[in-house]
């Protein structure tokens, strides 16, 4: 693993900062508070930028020194030009889109790559919870009760890569984890998240 | 210990050296700017902040003026340890030309005639306006900002010095803002101007010396502070409370504490601002529109600035998504532009209200451009 992040940074963004090549220029839907954007910028030399709904988190990014900007994914990314960024990333932010499809192609379009991060719905301890209590699972990595989640997409890893398939964009690169290491057996049943470096 | 504060702050005057032409063909001259400068000038001069103030604003925008109550008008943000901090920065806020706040304007004497210009005043622009500045900041020795600055009016301002002066300019903060007066704001500004001008005191706007168009002028600036608020904050400012007395009087007295507020406001305006200068401003504001000679996306092209643009949920008056317009313009152009919509219920008059959230972007902002210079 690469030592250019803070030590203490989260693994999802640790693999993300790994599989983004030094001095890119990096896009991040769905920003947050900046810190992958700013462990980007300090660590791996990129040029970044950010667009980020909530008001609270765009005010943490701007204390970072990060160029940012308010706004809905969702309404598109018209006021980029074609493979303006070497990649655009969309971690944490896809199951929370209303169309989530058009999100990617969009990303696709304004970036030359793109790095997708999605949590796995069908862990096997959401299966379990499923199966043997009959609910709608609710665990450490998704703890959110079915009233007042912030999802509206819920897949698999396996789904996401039927998606790409459907809709020709070629996963170049792919790593599955829980929160401490990377799994690499039976990925969809034991993975929480999945990361891919996709191109079309 | 006592918090610091900017102390005593003096008004001073810059009188160009040559006529001014403007952006119409006419000219002129002699033309002077009111303008307050805040903090020091540091040793290589990168530290200087022009700051542009709204519509009928003026040159004070911080600090008090001897024997003044009230502070100036950006007072919450600039100062020592403020966004715009004076321990690091040098703040210029100039008065714009057309103004009667010290600047030349209708209501300066002719040198010519002796008497005031009125309507023999030329009409200015947005652009004269930022031409006229940047001979004071000649003046001042500065060769390049470290940021301009302003919300509404200012903004307009702020958006042209990059685009007519990129060189000069490190970064724009432009606050509810757009890039062109669209029809309603042209149309609420008519409304406005008619309203003086059908005074029978406006005389043609030679009444120096006789009775001011108060009504007029009252009547305009009940218009323009509905559009200043928004619907809620006046709902939430006034609701439907009567102005000393219990019941509605059934007659056409004052009912409401709406209708006290906007009085109030229309008079005091009447012994703040001159009518004819209110006329100018707003045909200034009217004929502005930056992508006038070519498309928006390639009238920033010689622009290197940094962009901080902010823009306010319930402002209606220049609504969030015309800043977007712009926004998406320097995007394109591949410039560095943060954008931030900040949730509120004030209305336009955010800007100048909205102390809290639009320190800490341009604090943050600002000190990025320190590090980046």
């Amino acid at each position: 693993m690469t030592e250019d992040i803070a030590p203490n940074a989260r693994l999802d963004y640790r693999v993300i900062v790994d599989l983004i090549e030094r001095g890119s220029k990096v896009l991040d839907l769905g920003c947050g508070d900046g810190e992958l954007l700013a462990n980007l910028i300090e660590y791996k030399n990129c040029k970044g930028t950010g667009i980020e709904i909530d008001e609270k988190a765009i005010y943490a990014c701007i204390a970072k020194g990060l160029t940012v900007s308010h706004g809905d994914i969702d309404s598109g990314l018209s006021e980029y030009a074609d493979k303006r960024f070497d990649y655009v990333i969309l971690n944490e932010s896809l199951q929370q889109m209303l169309n989530p499809q058009k999100a990617i192609l969009e990303a696709l379009r304004v970036g030359k790559k793109v790095v997708v991060g999605i949590p796995n719905f069908c862990h096997i301890q959401a299966r379990l919870q499923i199966f043997f209590q009959g609910r709608v699972p609710v665990t450490k990595e998704l703890p959110y009760e079915w009233y007042d989640t912030p999802n509206l997409r819920f897949f698999s890893l396996r789904d996401f890569k039927t998606f790409c398939k459907v809709n020709g964009i070629k996963i170049c690169q792919e790593r599955a984890i829980d929160t401490k290491k990377d799994i690499n057996f039976l990925q969809n049943l034991f993975a929480h998240i999945g990361i891919y470096v996709l191109e079309k | 210990m006592t918090e610091k504060t900017l102390g005593i702050i003096e008004t001073q005057y810059f009188t160009l050296s040559d006529e001014l032409t403007l952006k119409s063909g006419m000219k002129l001259g002699p033309v002077t700017l009111a303008y307050e400068t805040y903090g020091d000038l540091n040793a290589d001069k990168s530290n200087a902040i022009l700051i542009f103030h709204a519509l009928t604003g003026d040159a004070h925008a911080a600090g008090f003026h001897k024997d003044a109550k009230k502070p100036g008008w950006w007072n919450g943000m600039i100062g020592p340890g403020k966004s715009f901090d004076t321990d690091k920065y040098f703040i210029i806020s100039s008065n714009c030309l057309g103004s009667c706040k010290g600047s030349t304007g209708p209501a300066s004497i002719n040198p010519k005639t002796d008497k005031p210009y009125g309507l023999s005043f030329p009409v200015v622009t947005i652009e004269d306006m930022v031409a006229a500045q940047k001979k004071l900041i000649d003046h001042l020795g500065i060769i390049k900002l470290l940021s301009v600055a302003g919300g509404s009016m200012g903004g307009l301002q702020a958006l042209k010095w990059t685009i007519m002066y990129p060189e000069m300019v490190k970064s724009v903060i432009a606050v509810a803002t757009n890039h062109r007066h669209t029809a309603q704001q042209i149309a609420l500004h008519e409304v406005c101007r008619q309203a003086i001008m059908s005074d029978p005191d406006w005389q043609g706007g030679d009444y120096y010396g006789k009775t001011v168009p108060a009504r007029g002028m009252a009547l305009s600036r009940m218009i323009g502070h509905i559009t200043y608020m928004s619907e809620k904050s006046m709902d939430e400012k006034f609701g439907r409370k009567l102005i000393g007395k219990e019941k509605v009087g059934y007659d056409f007295s004052t009912d409401f504490e709406v209708e006290n507020y906007l009085k109030y406001r229309g008079d005091s305006f009447v012994q703040r601002f001159d009518a004819n200068s209110y006329l100018y401003l707003t045909k200034a504001l009217d004929y502005f529109d930056i992508a006038e000679e070519g498309d928006l996306n390639s009238v920033f092209r010689k622009t290197q600035s940094h962009f901080l643009v902010i823009a306010f949920t319930s402002d209606w008056l220049y609504p969030a998504y015309q800043s977007k317009e712009f926004v998406k313009a320097l995007k394109l152009g591949g410039l560095d532009v943060s954008y931030v919509e900040i949730n509120t219920n004030y209305g336009h008059d955010a800007f100048l209200v909205e102390i809290d959230g639009q320190s800490h972007l341009i604090k943050h902002f600002l000190a990025r451009m320190e590090k980046e210079s």
